[in-house]
């Protein structure tokens, strides 16, 4: 009977049994990762891989059965994602991003950074000013709803008494830590969206969030609690902030990238700034959770003044060092 | 496919548009090009709509065990854990979901992989963990910000601002609609695309005479040419549906386009198998000679 059969049958009926064993290959690996595949198996695979590309071309080229070319396109498709895809596992990949990839991204963001610094301070100035000169400018920095209670119509013994709550019990700390983290991640991963829309929308919420900063500060300083607030404010605003600064940096970074691509075509420009700004992202995110948990404990623990700054510049430095301290290049 | 077809439209370099297939060519290091299609933006947003039901369906009966656990104790200290991990768990949700999908070796959330799509890096290399972070945290803009506009409300001066502010978001919501590969921000921001990729199996091959009933059936040379190989996909597609109406109907066509004057109490299936057996030799062992008959048209 073979001689009765077409080309393209006799083609696909030595092949077959390679197609279906990759094809079960690919399904056990996508379904449970590589640890999955045994050793011959794992090297077995990139051979089927091309044996079915091969079978593709020649497929397209002799066979008209539209099903079996499809059904071969889908199958390389596949195996090609699983040959190139990235398979670092989860504690290499975690431990490469620690050790290398974020500090790599954070450092090479340094331009963006110090314009963000820049915004944040100045911000943080002009409404330190203004809020002393006429505590009535307090409102138009601050959110009531944030304010809760700390606004110019307070007396001087209350705002202490918020720098200084005595709690007697562990309850309200957790809860304050995580909500405070979610809510602060939130609006850092909304500063790096807004990025695109070329740095404006960005660079308007480090105004914001400086302009919050400088009343709050002026109005404690007019009660000559300054010195207290600060440290309230520092022990874990050291990372806080840093993470605010660098969230909007990696904003700037994709707003510029769009704007001004340079020799680049801007999609590759844009893709390019995004990935890397991506990467300083995940670490924000990671700063504002270590930055919720000083905030939630740390600061309702700790009533020292001095511990409190001592706490803030070693945190500071800390990052500081960690970021910036010359390492040597990717291999 | 390649980014630098993108940007030359974007650039409005092309001025004549023709219909766009969704097909891009995508070579592996071995040369063979894959052939990718787009997603389309019905799948795209179906996906999309199924990973938010999931998503919010999720977080709705988390939040009401939660609610149970609560009601049911009625402990004060277990609140506070409660809310801990209420806070994280929807946070995590609302900002990882995607990335913790995407970034698997399918690279495809829930609903990419009902609807056949998954996220490749467009230039053709591997898919890495900060390209699916940044095209995911690009949402922040595209869905949630637009979703806040929309949800304010307020009066003079503030309905206008969001009213501006609604129109604005709105363009990073329909940003997918103005480039050939239809990308929105985050895939332009992480240099990604979204392609189908349908796990497909492996049919029963039509030719294969000795399972299929059609021996006995033979055809002129003349007949098998009134056909190319459009006609032979489309009977493929009939053959394979199965549906018996259509088979009778293009059966009817056929015996009259071919002048069939064989026996006339075959089955259709029947014959079209043999048929289509038949055309299928013949426009392939012309295609090794080098000539492909694309359609009935093409007489050369």
């Amino acid at each position: 009977m073979a001689e009765l059969h077409l080309k393209s049958w006799r083609f696909r009926a030595e092949r077959e049994a390679d197609w279906r064993r990759l094809e079960s290959l690919l399904t056990k690996a996508e379904a449970g990762g590589v640890g999955k595949l045994k050793r011959e198996e794992l090297l077995e695979l990139p051979v089927l891989y091309r044996q079915a590309l091969s079978s593709l071309s020649v497929a397209r080229s002799i066979s008209l059965d539209q099903s079996l070319v499809a059904y071969l396109e889908s199958l390389c498709t596949r195996s090609y994602f699983f040959v190139y895809g990235a398979r670092a596992r989860l504690p290499e990949r975690l431990a490469r991003f620690f050790r290398r990839d974020w500090p790599a991204a954070v450092q090479a963001l340094w331009r963006e950074t110090l314009a963000s610094l820049a915004i944040t301070v100045v911000a943080t100035v002009v409404a330190f000013v203004l809020v002393r000169g006429d505590p009535d400018w307090f409102y138009s920095f601050v959110d009531p709803g944030l304010a809760s209670g700390r606004d110019p119509m307070a007396t001087t013994a209350s705002l202490r008494a918020t720098l200084y709550q005595e709690t007697t019990a562990m309850e309200g700390l957790s809860g304050l830590a995580a909500f405070l983290f979610t809510h602060n991640a939130q609006i850092a991963l909304f500063a790096f969206a807004l990025g695109f829309a070329f740095c404006l929308p960005t660079a308007a919420l480090l105004v914001l969030n400086g302009g919050m900063l400088g009343a709050f500060l002026a109005l404690f300083f007019s009660r000559n609690l300054g010195v207290e607030a600060t440290g309230w404010l520092m022990i874990h605003g050291a990372t806080e902030l840093f993470a605010i600064v660098l969230a909007g940096a990696a904003g700037f970074s994709i707003g510029w990238a769009v704007a001004f691509p340079g020799a680049r075509s801007r999609v590759d420009a844009a893709a390019e700034a995004g990935r890397r700004a991506a990467t300083a992202m995940a670490g924000v995110v990671v700063m504002l959770f270590v930055a919720g948990l000083i905030e939630g404990f740390g600061r309702q623990l700790i009533q020292l003044d001095a511990a409190r700054y001592t706490i803030a510049a070693v945190t500071l430095a800390g990052w500081l060092v960690y970021f910036y301290w010359p390492r040597r290049p990717a291999p | 496919m390649t980014a630098g077809g993108v940007t030359q439209r974007l650039r409005g370099l092309k001025v004549r548009r023709e219909p766009d297939s969704g097909w891009r060519e995508f070579v592996t290091p071995e040369g063979v090009d894959l052939r990718l299609k787009v997603g389309a933006y019905v799948e795209r947003f179906s996906a999309m709509a199924l990973d938010f039901l999931i998503l919010f369906g999720g977080m709705g009966v988390f939040s009401l065990a939660v609610l149970a656990v609560l009601w049911a104790t009625r402990a004060a200290w277990l609140l506070e854990a409660l809310g801990v991990v209420w806070l994280l768990v929807t946070f995590v949700g609302r900002n990882f979901y995607f990335f913790l999908f995407e970034a698997q070796p399918r690279a495809a959330t829930p609903g990419k992989r009902i609807m056949g799509l998954r996220v490749v890096a467009a230039d053709g290399g591997r898919l890495t963990a900060d390209a699916v972070f940044a095209r995911n945290a690009m949402r922040e803009v595209e869905v949630f910000l637009p979703l806040a506009f929309f949800l304010a409300r307020g009066e003079g001066v503030d309905a206008a601002l969001i009213t501006l502010g609604a129109i604005w978001s709105g363009v990073f919501v329909l940003f997918p609609l103005f480039n050939r590969d239809r990308r929105r921000l985050g895939d332009l921001a992480a240099g990604t695309l979204v392609v189908k990729a349908p796990k497909k199996v492996l049919q029963p091959d039509l030719a294969d005479t000795e399972r299929t009933a059609s021996q006995g059936l033979a055809f002129t040379p003349a007949q098998l040419d009134a056909y190319g190989v459009k006609e032979l996909h489309v009977l493929e597609d009939v053959i394979r549906a199965g549906d018996r109406r259509a088979m009778k109907e293009v059966a009817e066509r056929i015996r009259t386009k071919i002048a069939w004057d064989g026996a006339s109490d075959i089955p259709d299936r029947t014959f079209l198998n043999a048929y289509y057996a038949a055309l299928r030799g013949r426009l392939e062992s012309r295609m090794l000679f080098g000539h492909r008959r694309k359609d009935k048209f093409d007489v050369s």
